[in-house]
């Protein structure tokens, strides 16, 4: 029941970041509304009567999150002419601009703060 | 054998078809993966997806077909995004404190991503439009739409690039650090989160519970910058 108490306050911050997606839009901000709505969340978490339900439903979907990319993934192969035309180098690009992506964020990290190295300790999730 | 073919046909174009299959078959890669030791070039996403463009492809099953059922689960992307909102909330702590440091590291590192893509792409000689939609990659895939469909790329090329991405990361990542000698969980885990977004962060998860929990802080950071920054970068282009 509580996943599912949390599901309904995901999709309420969802909608209510759509809605104020659209608002935004009349003054050239364009962000999406479900970024908006999980800023919004961590907001409302400060309510004490939504940490439970809102960290099982967020943690259900967030340990299964890779599947939700599947069938996005699975549209790979309605690209197929821009592939075989483009794909080798559409690769190159994306594996090297990766590798850049993953070394310049953690050798910046680690630079910034090199005593992170010791496990931060967690706050405890409230369970009912 | 008429009568299976009629079945198959029935079956395969109802919405129950794309549903079953991407569980199903998400299901045993999982298993295989596991049974593999979580190896990074076992990813279960790129089996799945592997998986199903060939059973697509060889039962002739357009894609809008087996999307009228997979559409459940790409809306959950959505209020997935949402739910990263609780990561942020958990860890407030750490971004008090460290978060100058976070957000230094968060902006290169997706600057130089998105910069060195769209620059080997324009190298390459990729058209506009494929350029544009490679911006976005380091972004979770629903968001990376949003952006592409404002920078004049092609929405659904950006989330297919997005995809990518997040296996290159998930795949490659663990041989890049070892080389880089960097050990901490917590800056691996962010790392992944930043430039490979959730499929990266997926793979943190499976691998370190600090990974994992920076990794979540990550990709919620990074969906903050980019939406913030992206737009900018179109006046660029």
């Amino acid at each position: 029941m509580n996943v599912l108490r949390g599901l309904a306050v995901l999709l309420l911050c969802q909608s209510l970041g759509e809605a104020l997606a659209v608002l935004l839009r009349g003054v050239h901000l364009h962000l999406p509304g479900p970024v908006l709505g999980m800023l919004l969340l961590a907001v409302l978490l400060g309510w004490r009567t939504l940490q439970a339900p809102v960290g099982q439903a967020a943690d259900a979907l967030l340990g299964h999150l890779s599947l939700l990319f599947v069938p996005v993934g699975v549209g790979v192969m309605t690209h197929m002419a821009v592939i075989s035309q483009y794909g080798l180098r559409m690769l190159a690009a994306l594996v090297v601009s990766t590798w850049v992506g993953l070394a310049v964020t953690a050798l910046v990290l680690r630079a910034l703060m090199p005593t992170l190295v010791p496990a931060p300790t967690q706050p405890p999730v409230t369970m009912r | 054998m008429n009568d299976f073919v009629q079945l198959w046909v029935y079956l395969s174009a109802t919405p129950l078809f794309g549903l079953t299959a991407t569980i199903t078959v998400y299901v045993a890669a999982q298993a295989l993966y596991a049974r593999l030791g979580q190896a990074p070039w076992a990813n279960p996403v790129l089996i799945t997806v592997l998986a199903l463009a060939g059973l697509l492809t060889l039962t002739r099953t357009p894609y809008p077909t087996y999307f009228s059922g997979a559409q459940f689960i790409h809306f959950l992307l959505g209020p997935a995004v949402v739910a990263l909102g609780w990561p942020l909330w958990q860890r407030r702590q750490q971004l008090r404190q460290r978060g100058l440091a976070l957000l230094a590291a968060a902006l290169a590192g997706g600057a130089a991503a998105a910069a060195t893509a769209v620059g080997i792409g324009w190298a390459l000689g990729l058209p506009q439009d494929v350029l544009r939609s490679l911006a976005p990659k380091s972004v979770t895939a629903p968001v990376a739409m949003g952006i592409a469909e404002q920078l004049g790329g092609i929405p659904a090329l950006a989330a297919v690039l997005a995809v990518l991405t997040g296996l290159v990361g998930a795949i490659s990542a663990k041989y890049l650090f070892d080389a880089l000698g960097i050990a901490s969980p917590a800056v691996r885990g962010f790392a992944l989160g930043t430039a490979s977004h959730g499929i990266g962060a997926a793979r943190a998860m499976q691998v370190h519970p600090d990974a994992g929990a920076y990794a979540g802080l990550a990709l919620g950071l990074q969906v903050i910058i980019a939406s913030l920054l992206m737009p900018a970068l179109a006046a660029i282009l």
